[in-house]
Parts: structure tokens; C-alpha cells; sequence
């Protein structure tokens, strides 16, 4: 079973990466970019087949190490 | 009675100021002892655990994460919730916004890049750190980071301000990395605990052309009069 873990920097917390990337298209000729943010994805492989225990266990390491909750949320998907 | 201060220097494998920071509290007169990231305890007896600079875990993840996650770690929130006194440069203040004994977080620096240089700093925060310094006083140290842009939700740095918790702040105009009130250095509710970005260890040698770190670590040789925790 693998899980796909999106962690994206909270709305209002200061991105300059993804500010720097909507610089970058802008230079490019993409003028409609309004905004870019940057997050990360992390795939994890794990055992067992129960999506829902998988669920609850890949939102516990969210909370322990993979987000900094301080400054970030996280989306889990179970596939 | 033993006068001079124990302190203990943890090492993460990427850690590259731990022995400097050694010989910063050597030279104030500590006892200093090292400790490896996976020990589970701290020597006995202690009166200071220094976390260094570096790149701990290589920076993966997130700057000090897996530093923060590590087995000693738990032994230094114990240490710290017992009262002791904790001192997190750079590297080390990233671990410590990691574990949660210092609030706020350390993002990438606003202008994106590494910062290599000596700031200007004024020194606030009553404190064991600052003890040694005048309030308001000037100094210069070196910082030297990609990731030290200090945010925190504004209720938390209302909190610092109002509780005097910002031992070091970024002299006007002088700010590298865009931190949230120019905040370059932060103690816990309990003063006893303080991360910050600048190095005073590599300013603390004559032969290192600055010496306006010393007063951090000759302050600190007073816990050494103090119960150890």
C-alpha cells in the first residue's frame, strides 16, 4: 500500500520560493500567474492492506515529524 | 565544591561547530563533554547542553528535524523541563523550534540565499546568556545560514516582546534573512533556554579577529554556582 503525504506552508506564512518561482514565469511570458506556493511530496510504501489504519498512521507521522504544524498542513492520500 | 560549569555539547552526524563550541565554553572555564545523538541520557550533574551549528541530518526534511527527533533529544526536554539551561546556535536553534522547546519557526532566508557574514546585534533578554552584556549593547557576530528567517504568529512575538524574551535582535538595517522583528535570538518562558542564529563561538578567540562572543560564555560560567539540574 502506498501513501502520498503533500506538505504545503500555511496560508499567509511568507513563501519566498514560490515567490521566486511566480517571478520566474513572469519572466518567461506566463503573465497570468497570480501566485506560486511550494510544497513537498513525500510517498511512503507501507504494509498492510487497511486503508483507514494506514490513514491514521500516516497522519500520525505528519504530525510527529513530516509537517512542522508551526508553519505547514499537510493532505494525506491513501493509493 | 567543582566551580566550573558542566556543560555538554551534543553531536549530530552533519554537525560542524561542535568543537568550536567546546572550546568557547573551555576557554570561559567549562568542564564540556560530548555526546553522541543517539545517547538516551546526559551526564549527570549537568549545568548547560549547548546544541551546535551545522547541517545535522544534512538538513533533510526540514533544517534540525531529525535532529529534534533524536533519541538524546528526549533527554534534553527532559533536562530543559527540569529547569536547565539549554543554548541552540544556529543549526542548534533550528533544533530547538523543532522539538517545540522554543516557539516560532526558521524559514528559508527572504533573499534565498546562504548568508555568510558578521551583523550588527543588540543584546535584550535578561538572561544567564546575556548576563554578561550591557542591556542594549552593540555587538557583531558572524552568521552563517540559508534558513534562518524567524516567523512566529503574532500573539508569540507580542509574547516575546512583552516578556523581554528577545536576547538578540538584528541591529537596524542589518537584518540578513528577513526575520519576523529582527528577531536573530529567542529565550523560553522560563529564560532558561535561548536559540539563535548568530555564532558567538566563532567570535570568542582573539585569534579570530572578535572576541564580542566571550561575554556569552563567561555569563554562562556562573550556572556553575547553581544547583545542577
Amino acid at each position: 500500500m502506498k501513501a502520498r503525504v503533500t506538505v504545503t506552508l500555511k496560508p499567509g506564512v511568507l513563501d519566498p520560493q514560490g515567490a521566486a518561482i511566480a517571478q520566474a514565469l513572469h519572466a518567461l511570458g506566463f503573465a497570468g500567474v497570480q501566485g506560486a506556493r511550494q510544497g513537498k511530496l513525500i510517498e511512503l510504501d507501507l504494509d498492510g492492506d487497511d486503508p483507514a489504519q494506514a490513514r491514521a498512521q500516516v497522519t500520525a507521522m505528519c504530525e510527529k515529524l513530516l509537517a512542522n504544524t508551526v508553519i505547514e498542513t499537510y493532505a494525506v492520500e491513501i493509493v | 565544591m567543582n566551580l566550573a560549569l558542566k556543560a555538554a555539547v551534543v553531536v549530530f552526524p552533519g554537525a560542524n561547530c561542535d568543537r568550536d563550541l567546546a572550546c568557547a565554553l573551555k576557554a570561559a572555564g567549562a568542564q564540556v563533554s560530548m555526546v553522541w545523538h543517539k545517547d538516551t541520557d546526559l551526564p549527570a550533574g549537568l549545568d548547560l547542553v549547548a546544541l551546535p551549528g551545522g547541517f545535522s541530518f544534512g538538513d533533510y526534511l526540514r533544517c534540525g528535524a531529525i535532529a529534534a527527533r533524536a533519541p538524546v533529544m528526549r533527554a534534553v526536554a527532559d533536562f530543559a523541563a527540569r529547569g536547565g539551561h539549554v543554548l541552540g546556535i544556529c543549526n542548534g536553534f533550528q533544533v530547538l523550534v523543532e522539538t517545540g522547546l522554543l516557539p516560532g519557526a526558521l524559514m528559508r532566508n527572504a533573499g534565498l540565499k546562504f548568508v555568510c557574514r558578521a551583523v550588527a546585534l543588540e543584546v535584550g533578554g535578561e538572561s544567564a546568556f546575556t548576563r554578561s552584556y550591557a542591556r542594549g549593547a552593540r555587538i557583531r557576530l558572524p552568521v552563517a545560514h540559508h534558513d534562518g528567517c524567524y516567523i512566529a504568529p503574532p500573539e508569540t512575538l507580542a509574547a516575546l516582546r512583552d516578556e523581554d524574551r528577545v536576547a538578540f535582535r538584528y541591529a537596524q538595517g542589518d537584518n540578513p534573512n528577513g526575520s519576523m522583528d529582527a528577531i536573530a535570538g529567542v529565550l523560553s518562558a522560563n529564560r532558561r533556554v535561548l536559540g539563535m542564529m548568530p555564532h558567538p563561538e566563532r567570535a570568542a578567540d582573539p585569534a579570530l579577529g572578535n572576541t564580542d562572543g566571550a561575554a556569552l560564555f563567561s555569563g554562562l560560567a556562573g550556572l556553575a554556582l547553581t544547583a545542577p539540574c
